[in-house]
C-alpha cells in the first residue's frame, strides 16, 4: 500500500495564505472603490496584453527544457504546436477551431514524445 | 425575501444567452485547461503533500501556476513569507489583468468584485476581453458582459476541480512521463491563434514570446511580466508612431 502524506496545520495555513494572495492579485485593481482611472495611454496599450501574456508562457514551454533553449529539432512540443497552430489557421473559420488545435497537437505530440523519446 | 430574489437572479444569470455562449467559448479550451489541472492533482500528492491539503489547495488557491511554484517549496519545507511571497510574484500577470478588467467590474460591489476577481484565471481574462473590446455603459449591457464572464469562469472552475481532484485520487496511476500538461500549452496556443488577428498584435506575440525567454532566468516566473510590459511597451509606442508620423497620414489620405 502507498504510504498516506500526514496533513499538518503549517501546510493549510500556508494554504490560506495562497488563496488570499490569488484573491488579492486577481482584484488587485478593483478593490479601491476610489474614483480613479487608469491614463489612457494604458488603458490603450492593455489592449496587447493578452496576447502578450498568452506568448509569455507559451514559448518558453516550447523551446525551452530545464532553464536552457533546447538545441535540437528533435523536440515532441515543436511538431505539435506547428501542427495544432497549423490546424487552427486552417480551420479558423470552424466553431471549434482551438478545440481542434489542442487535440491535433496531442495527436502530434503523444507518439512522437512516449515512443520516439523526442 | 432575499433569499428568492437571489435564487431568482441566479435562475435568470444561468438562462442569459450570453452565458451560455461564455460557457461555450470555455468549453473549446477546457480540454487542454483540464489536462493541466490533471498533472497539478499528481503533482501536489507526488510532492508529499497529504490528500486533504492537496484538496484544499485545488479547491481554495485555484491557481495553477501559482500551486505549481508552491508546491516543491512546501515540500521543502521553505518558510512561509518565502512560499506567499513567490505566489505573489508568480501572480503579478494577474495584477496586470487586473488593471485591465477594472472598469468592467466597478459598477458591482465589493464582495461581487473579489468574487469575480477571484475566479479570473488566465484564459477567462482573454476570452472575456476578446468578446468585449470596451466595458458596457447601460445596466443590460453590464449584465450581459457579466453573464458571460461567468459562464466562462464557472465552467472553467468545474472542470479544472474536477480534473484536478482527479489527478490527487489518481495520482499514483498517472503517469508524468507521457506530458500530459502539454494540452494546457496547446490550449493556450489556440487562443492566441485566434487573438492573432492584427500587425500589431503579432509584433506584441513575437516581442513577448522572445522577451519571455530572454529574461527566463529571473527568479519567480518575472519573466512573464517583463515580457508583458515589453510587448505592451513597444506596440504602444508603434501605434503611435504610425498614428501621428506624417508618412502614415499621407498614406492614409490617398
Amino acid at each position: 500500500m502507498m504510504p498516506m502524506n500526514e496533513t499538518d496545520i503549517w501546510t493549510l495555513a500556508v494554504i490560506f495564505g495562497l488563496t488570499v494572495i490569488t484573491i488579492v492579485t486577481r482584484s488587485l485593481f478593483f478593490i479601491s472603490k476610489s474614483d480613479w482611472q487608469l491614463p489612457h495611454w494604458a488603458e490603450q496599450g492593455l489592449k496587447y496584453a493578452p496576447i502578450a501574456a498568452l506568448a509569455a508562457v507559451i514559448v518558453p514551454e516550447v523551446v525551452m527544457t530545464q532553464g536552457q533553449l533546447i538545441s535540437t529539432w528533435k523536440d515532441a512540443r515543436l511538431f505539435a504546436l506547428a501542427a495544432g497552430v497549423g490546424y487552427f489557421f486552417w480551420r479558423k473559420g470552424l466553431r471549434q477551431a482551438v478545440l481542434g488545435t489542442i487535440v491535433v497537437g496531442m495527436v502530434v505530440y503523444l507518439p512522437l514524445h512516449i515512443i520516439l523519446g523526442w | 425575501m432575499s433569499q428568492l430574489n437571489a435564487i431568482t437572479n441566479i435562475r435568470n444569470l444561468f438562462k442569459h444567452p450570453e452565458f451560455r455562449l461564455g460557457a461555450t467559448h470555455m468549453s473549446a479550451v477546457s480540454p487542454g485547461l483540464a489536462a493541466w489541472g490533471l498533472m497539478t492533482g499528481v503533482a501536489m500528492v507526488n510532492s508529499g503533500m497529504s490528500v486533504w491539503e492537496a484538496i484544499a489547495m485545488s479547491l481554495l488557491v485555484f491557481a495553477g501556476s501559482s500551486q505549481l511554484a508552491a508546491i516543491p517549496l512546501i515540500a521543502a519545507g521553505a518558510p512561509a513569507w518565502v512560499i506567499l511571497a513567490t505566489s505573489f510574484c508568480v501572480n503579478l500577470r494577474f495584477v496586470v489583468f487586473s488593471a485591465h478588467m477594472r472598469p468592467y467590474m466597478m459598477h458591482m460591489p465589493l464582495f461581487k468584485r473579489l468574487f469575480n476577481g477571484y475566479l479570473t484565471a488566465d484564459l477567462s481574462y482573454v476570452l472575456f476581453t476578446k468578446r468585449f473590446d470596451k466595458p458596457a455603459s447601460d445596466e443590460a449591457g453590464q449584465r450581459a458582459q457579466i453573464a458571460y464572464f461567468q459562464g466562462g469562469t464557472m465552467l472553467n472552475w468545474a472542470s479544472w476541480q474536477t480534473a484536478s481532484l482527479t489527478g490527487i485520487a489518481l495520482a499514483h496511476s498517472i503517469p508524468t512521463t507521457w506530458g500530459l500538461g502539454f494540452a494546457g500549452i496547446l490550449a493556450l496556443a489556440g487562443v492566441a491563434s485566434s487573438l492573432a488577428s492584427s500587425t500589431l498584435r503579432r509584433v506584441s506575440a513575437v516581442v513577448a514570446g522572445a522577451a519571455a525567454v530572454a529574461a527566463f532566468a529571473l527568479p519567480f516566473k518575472l519573466n512573464i511580466v517583463v515580457a508583458i510590459a515589453a510587448a505592451v511597451a513597444l506596440t504602444m509606442l508603434m501605434e503611435n508612431m504610425s498614428s501621428t508620423s506624417p508618412a502614415a497620414k499621407d498614406k492614409g489620405s490617398k
